[in-house]
């Protein structure tokens, strides 16, 4: 591995490709060690599709992803988590018929560090206090709410301690108290050194917890920048212009 | 060079058969993702009732017997869906899975108390065709012909017809289809009911030509297990040219090897695609 | 299995259950209870294996048979024509159906759902039919062991007790490796699996990996069992070496129990088998047997799909943790 302490990961000109769809087209960016970079961009613009090339559920169909230094382009999803990569779904996935307790256990177990059933156990249980899950522990995962399924997935992706965390609409579907919670906790991991990489639609959210912003529009990366200068960039607007009530959301983002 | 004529002729023939059974149970994986597990008995019972009907029973004439197979068969697929398919359709894999084998079980058990497992025999024939190195009986003639009219019949019915078109909606997005008013309930029952009937009327063209017991379902399911997945799991038309290979071979593979080496090759065939072009034959590359 | 899991009541409970019918026979005395408990000792240990890729890693094998069927041939093999002793064959039958499930492992595994489910009742009728062309394990015909071989083992009323021995142990190993795993990181890692395969691949579980060792694990006790059957039987054929159907009852004694516990298969396969022994016996009922086996699947798949012991578990919350 190739000691790179500024970069944790590195997105070389990657494309994704469906068929004759491309979903995702020659992105290229840099992620620098402890920061909060935002994903933004309308919808069907190739965010999601560009996590999951990130950590592996999809292989790019041209370029590179780096992560630590190693290129990870091609590999299984299981075998990038051993590098200390963690994320959430949009969509959340608990594991239904297991308790909450075990599906943070499973995220411990099989995250980077390996750790026994018995470390796990400890692990959870002091990131479901994190996420003030841990009442609810010994739940089964699909009796949660929305709101608690959604920091469960978050509880699951931190027990694996991992380098870079990939957050996807970790906002969507909550009420504005539960979104201050999260924007609380998102802000407490960056604390613990922990990289993030996160895509949201709560915009004002977003510009807030953010460091840099990335904005794709139809898989092309248009604008890179501080949330302030994507805020003002004409190109940016524009791609929200066919959604002008999420431009005009934009705009108003302090 | 004559037997091997013969024989692949023989094979081709069963093989229409073949397929229309199997494409009963392609549709019904098509419409719904349900593997029916109870085929085979399904298959056999078209068998008794054929029988029955025919001239060792009421004394219909086998070919007429057929039409009122096809309506029973038609009557207990919706009935068979309603009792265990509706119920599960949104639950996972295992559960229709098992809920068919399980009509599968009450079938082979009512029907062995009441049938026993000793073989019956229609004692049916119409003569035969014989010219050059063939020998056929009209039976496998006729037989092979009404498959050809059933598929046809079939392929008209899903893409003339407004039922036939819901049936298709439906296979294709059924949440879509509800949205658009097409009532999917009765929509898959009669999908499930096709499936049941050309699986039926299979079993009836098979008793005119070859003896049969309860048990004789069994055989004949796996060989459609074996045709579907050559022809891609929910392609009906795929079935049928899945059914001539598998006749074909069977026709073919007697000649070179003893015929208990058959089932080998079938069954290796059927693994061997489903590890390696799950969509089939005719289907995309692997998924 | 760490230490901390031997604490559990459903450890002591299962492993009670399966003690107390394996002894029973000594108690009654009677050769009537060790041939009724040799049946139930028999489906507990296919069960259970079975659990550990059904009920853990969610995979529907229908042709599970296919390994007791497999690993019972080569060891009967053995002993009839090398004159191996029955152990030694019983732990080659068992490696070799480990080995079997190793490479179909690696081939079918990525099959998914109902093409996994078709795929494994493929590969039986293959290796049955198979079986039934090959000279070397009698063709259709199948095997017969010379009884002579028998006074080895203290004749053949001892041999039936030594074997009785035999099966008892296996169930016992079932439930303790069906346990071990139930309480291990590679049990998690299996019931993540079951629950959402790719979620789990993104939490870092090798699913590859893991699907293939709870396969080969759910394959060597049934393996071993087949030679220890096959030898009590004195002779084995195709057909009923690789039935189907049969296969098709440990699905139905998994279910009825609860899948994914360790109590459940056990129950189940109790339950099961002594009903079926009841409807074999009552004339009204043999021959309709098979039908009542289905008809009590198909209430068990409609109303209570997760088994005796899943709706017990949710009926009485405060027994969650006696009844795994």
């Amino acid at each position: 591995m190739t000691q790179n302490n500024e970069t944790i990961l590195q997105v070389q000109n990657v494309s994704k490709r469906f068929g004759g769809l491309l979903a995702v087209a020659e992105v290229t960016f840099d992620l620098p060690k402890g920061q909060i970079l935002g994903l933004i961009g309308p919808n069907g613009a190739g965010k999601t599709t560009l996590f999951n090339v990130i950590n592996g559920v999809y292989a790019p169909t041209e370029g590179k992803v780096i992560f630590r230094g190693t290129d990870v382009s091609g590999w299984q999803p299981y075998d990038v988590v051993k590098l200390g990569l963690a994320r959430t779904h949009q969509i959340v996935r608990p594991l239904q018929e297991l308790t909450v307790l075990e599906n943070v256990m499973a995220g411990a177990c099989y995250g980077h560090e390996n750790r026994s059933l018995h470390d796990a156990e400890e692990i959870a249980h002091e990131v479901l206090n994190f996420v003030n899950l841990d009442s609810r522990a010994n739940q089964l995962a699909k009796s949660l709410n929305v709101g608690q399924k959604k920091r469960l997935e978050m509880a699951r992706s931190l027990a694996a301690r991992p380098h870079l965390l990939l957050l996807d609409e970790v906002l969507a579907g909550l009420n504005p108290t539960e979104i201050a919670e999260m924007v609380e906790v998102v802000l407490k991991i960056r604390e613990q050194g922990i990289t993030i990489l996160i895509i949201e639609h709560v915009m004002h959210a977003l510009m807030n917890v953010s460091d840099r912003v990335i904005v794709l529009d139809y898989g092309r990366l248009i604008a890179e920048g501080t949330p302030d200068e994507i805020a003002n960039d004409e190109k940016v607007i524009e791609a929200y212009l066919g959604d002008p009530k999420l431009a005009e959301k934009l705009m108003s983002g302090e | 060079m004559d037997q091997f004529i013969a024989s692949l002729a023989d094979g081709l023939l069963l093989g229409f058969v073949y397929g229309l059974a199997a494409m009963g149970l392609t549709l019904i994986f098509g419409v719904m993702d349900v593997i029916n597990l109870a085929h085979g008995p399904i298959i056999a019972l078209g068998m008794f009732a054929v029988f029955f009907l025919g001239p060792p029973g009421l004394g219909l004439h086998p070919y007429v017997a057929l039409l009122v197979v096809a309506v029973l068969g038609l009557i207990f697929g919706a009935i068979i869906y309603f009792i265990s398919v509706h119920r599960i359709l949104d639950g996972p894999h295992l559960s229709s899975l098992l809920s068919t084998f399980s009509v599968n079980m009450m079938i082979i058990g009512v029907g062995t108390a009441i049938f026993t497992t000793t073989p019956k025999n229609m004692d049916f024939s119409i003569g035969g065709l014989a010219f050059w190195a063939l020998n056929i009986p009209f039976t496998r003639l006729v037989g092979a012909f009404i498959a050809v009219l059933v598929a046809a019949a079939l392929y008209v019915f899903l893409y003339r017809t407004q039922q036939g078109k819901a049936i298709r909606a439906v296979a294709n997005n059924r949440a879509a289809s509800e949205l658009m008013g097409i009532p999917s309930t009765m929509t898959l029952a009669l999908s499930f009911g096709i499936g049941t009937m050309l699986a039926a009327v299979s079993g009836a063209i098979i008793a005119t030509f070859f003896s049969f017991s309860i048990l004789s379902g069994g055989v004949y399911e796996l060989k459609s297990f074996v045709i579907v997945v050559l022809g891609g799991l929910g392609n009906p038309t795929g079935a049928l040219l899945g059914g001539l290979i598998l006749g074909a071979l069977e026709g073919i593979v007697p000649v070179f090897l003893p015929v208990s080496w058959v089932p080998v090759i079938e069954f290796v065939l059927f693994v061997l695609i489903l590890m390696y072009r799950p969509n089939g034959l005719f289907g995309g590359g692997r998924s | 299995m760490s230490f901390k899991s031997i604490k559990y009541p459903a450890f002591w409970i299962s492993v009670g259950l399966v003690a107390l019918a394996g002894i029973l026979p000594l108690i009654t005395g009677s050769n009537t209870t060790r041939e009724t408990m040799f049946l139930v000792l028999t489906a507990i240990a296919l069960a259970s294996s079975l659990n550990m890729l059904l009920g853990y890693a969610g995979y529907v094998s229908f042709g599970h048979i296919v390994f007791l069927g497999f690993g019972g041939y080569v060891g009967f093999y053995l002993i009839v024509d090398h004159n191996w002793s029955l152990w030694l064959a019983m732990l080659v039958g068992g490696l070799m159906a480990g080995l079997l499930a190793l490479l179909l492992g690696k081939a079918i595994l990525h099959l998914r759902g109902a093409y996994f489910a078709l795929a494994t009742i493929g590969v039986n009728e293959a290796i049955k039919t198979f079986v039934k062309n090959f000279d070397l394990f009698g063709g259709p015909v199948g095997l017969e062991v010379n009884f002579l071989v028998y006074k080895d083992y203290g004749g053949p009323a001892q041999m039936q007790w030594t074997t009785y021995w035999a099966i008892f142990g296996l169930a016992l190993l079932a439930v303790l490796v069906s346990y071990a795993i139930k309480f291990s990181r590679f049990g998690l890692g299996l019931m993540a699996i079951r629950e959402d395969e790719d979620a789990a691949m993104v939490l870092g579980v090798r699913t590859p990996s893991a699907k293939t060792w709870a396969y080969v694990l759910s394959a060597i006790i049934p393996g071993m069992l087949g030679v220890i059957l096959f030898f009590r039987n004195s002779s084995v054929e195709p057909e009923d070496a690789f039935r189907l159907h049969r296969s098709i009852e440990f699905i139905v004694m998994v279910m009825l129990g609860g899948q994914g516990t360790v109590l459940g298969p056990l129950v189940g396969a109790a339950t099961y088998d002594t009903l079926r022994g009841f409807l074999l016996t009552s004339p009204l009922f043999k021959d309709l047997q098979l039908a009542f086996a289905g008809l009590l699947l198909l209430l068990i798949v409609l109303f209570v799909p997760t088994g005796i012991v899943g709706w017990l578990r949710g009926r009485f919350r405060q027994l969650w943790r006696v009844l795994e």
